[in-house]
């Protein structure tokens, strides 16, 4: 396996991510490859998607207990003409952007506002749209003593009986709790790029190999890739990047991400609120794979 | 991190059967005493670990525990291997080593006359975490709990999820999540004990999610281990942080409780659900 730990443009083959007979081919890209263009700096984050895809954007701040979390997002959003709420790890795009919103890590008051929209969701009758893109929960004092775990929990909790459809799309990296946090959904779709994992593959490899330059490994055993993911019926839909990956072409990503959303949305919203949460709790308590002698 | 230097040094304890040193205050305590104090250091009351079944004969009253979905057990999906062999292998000898089958032993039984359902997990099974059988125990559990309008009560005791199951670990937080909200909608109590350690996705998802949380005294209860938050912050952490006390000061958790009282501050509490 090559370990690289720099940014590098890839010149392998394009991927061959197609289904065939309903089983994924596998990609030629290793994990390690994945993660790095997963975390690319050129590759669109948030505010690129609300800009192509959404015509209108009311963004809505604060907890209501401390303050307003920049690493989360969200606010009513008008994608085609469906109006949702939408919600997301905002990564910035620039240094300094990225220091204003903490790298998408958030604290608590994060999730507690993003718990807030979603019942504002609830109770406007409107979908709630996620988008997640977060190196994980921000793991800091303040954040510990103003409760990380119960917020993350809360709205986990939450998201389980949400009386509105919920569609999640993983754009860049799915980071361990701080994405399950706002990441419950009915549909969870991913883009091929990206990464879906319980733990960093450098912290990963750092307590299993006691050594974080084996995370090219621990990407590989993790499992984290969106293919792998299908295969282990965590998540519903690839969305297909082009070429190189979603920084090479804005334009198509977002178009592509644009039609998954409203194609997942248009099916959702007509199945009765009932149905709807008992389907949640089915896909929920499917997932995972065990022995039973 | 730290909860797996303990369980290192907690192996090293179990091959001397004559005294137990206390990982808190350092004294040395007869075997026979420790037992008899439930794994609680006698001099300063550090909390030691203790087996899911020990805890259920101290929970339930004599002869009315009857444990569930025993037939569980781990299974290595994802082929996954680090430096040190395989999973399949470390779930084989954790098996032997424990006698159990999984990180968390389910059943049923009455808590001074009262009927309830525990979920009592066990941190000498691959630290306690958190795999897609552990899961499966804790859901169906608290399905029981639902179906049969029982209160549910969760001892945990884990480092997280288990990494060794990939995202299949993390989506138990979700799965575990969704039972107790089923139990939060029919109003059915659900408590939770907290136990040391319990941290990252056990903490951030059911163990948080108490209408009661309890806490034994001195537990390690936190999301993001030490370690990382040391390297975030650059300095290190007062002795008290993420403990049991500081939780209790932020207002995390309801009481803070001494392993030899827990059954009886349950009862009561129980006894208080008029349902």
């Amino acid at each position: 396996m090559v370990v690289n730990t720099g940014v590098k443009v890839l010149v392998q083959k394009e991927q061959t991510q197609k289904k065939v007979n309903g089983k994924q081919v596998a990609s030629q890209r290793t994990a390690w490859d994945i993660v790095k263009i997963s975390r690319h700096p050129e590759r669109p984050v948030l505010q690129d998607y609300i800009k192509h895809i959404f015509s209108d954007f009311m963004e809505l701040h604060g907890d209501r207990y401390f303050s307003d979390d920049h690493a989360i997002i969200g606010g009513f959003a008008t994608i085609a003409c469906q109006k949702v709420m939408l919600i997301g790890h905002n990564k910035g795009k620039s240094a300094l952007e990225n220091v204003e919103r903490n790298f998408a890590m958030a604290k608590p008051e994060g999730y507690r506002k993003a718990l807030r929209l979603m019942k504002l969701a609830q109770r406007f009758n409107l979908p709630v749209v996620t988008f997640i893109d977060t190196p994980g929960a921000f793991p800091g004092i303040e954040a510990e003593e103003r409760g990380q775990a119960e917020s993350i929990a809360k709205n986990i909790t939450e998201m389980a009986s949400l009386e509105v459809p919920v569609v999640s799309v993983v754009i860049g990296e799915g980071g361990s709790g701080g994405a399950l946090g706002i990441g419950v959904g009915d549909r969870i779709l991913m883009l091929s790029n990206a990464i879906y994992s319980v733990i960093s593959p450098e912290g990963c490899a750092s307590i299993l190999w006691r050594d974080a330059s084996f995370a090219p490994d621990a990407a590989e055993a993790l499992n984290i890739t969106a293919h792998a993911l299908l295969n282990h019926e965590v998540i519903d839909e690839i969305i297909q990047e082009p070429g190189e990956g979603a920084h090479t072409d804005y334009q198509k990503i977002t178009d592509e991400v644009k039609n998954a959303i409203l194609k997942n949305l248009r099916t959702l919203v007509n199945i009765p609120t009932d149905v709807l949460l008992e389907k949640r709790f089915e896909k929920y308590s499917a997932i995972g794979k065990f022995q039973t002698s | 991190m730290a909860w797996y230097s303990k369980a290192i040094t907690e192996k090293k304890q179990q091959k001397n059967t004559l005294w137990v040193k206390c990982k808190q205050c350092g004294s040395h305590i007869w075997q026979d005493e420790w037992d008899n104090n439930l794994n609680v250091c006698p001099n300063c009351n550090f909390h030691g670990s203790i087996s899911a079944h020990q805890r259920a004969e101290l929970l339930f009253d004599d002869g009315t525990f009857y444990e569930m979905f025993t037939d569980i057990s781990p299974v290595d999906s994802l082929n996954f291997k680090d430096l040190k062999g395989s999973y399949k292998d470390k779930i084989e000898e954790n098996k032997k080593k424990t006698g159990i089958s999984e990180s968390v032993v389910s059943g049923r039984g009455q808590i001074s006359g009262i009927p309830a359902v525990a979920s009592i997990m066990d941190f000498r099974f691959l630290g306690g975490s958190l795999g897609s059988g552990t899961g499966e125990k804790i859901l169906q559990a608290a399905n029981f709990a639902y179906d049969n309008h029982l209160p549910y009560i969760v001892f945990s005791a884990s480092g997280g999820a288990r990494m060794q199951e990939g995202v299949l670990s993390l989506m138990q937080m979700a799965k575990t999540c969704a039972g107790v909200a089923r139990l939060n909608k029919k109003d059915i109590p659900f408590i939770s004990v907290l136990t040391n350690p319990t941290t990252g996705g056990v903490t951030a998802s059911y163990a948080m999610m108490g209408d009661l949380n309890i806490a034994e005294p001195g537990a390690v209860i936190g999301f993001a281990g030490r370690r990382v938050i040391e390297q975030t912050i650059g300095e290190k952490l007062p002795e008290d942080f993420q403990t049991a006390e500081y939780l209790l000061e932020h207002g995390f958790i309801d009481a803070i409780v001494n392993r030899k009282d827990l059954k009886e501050y349950l009862s009561k509490v129980l006894s208080y659900y008029n349902r």
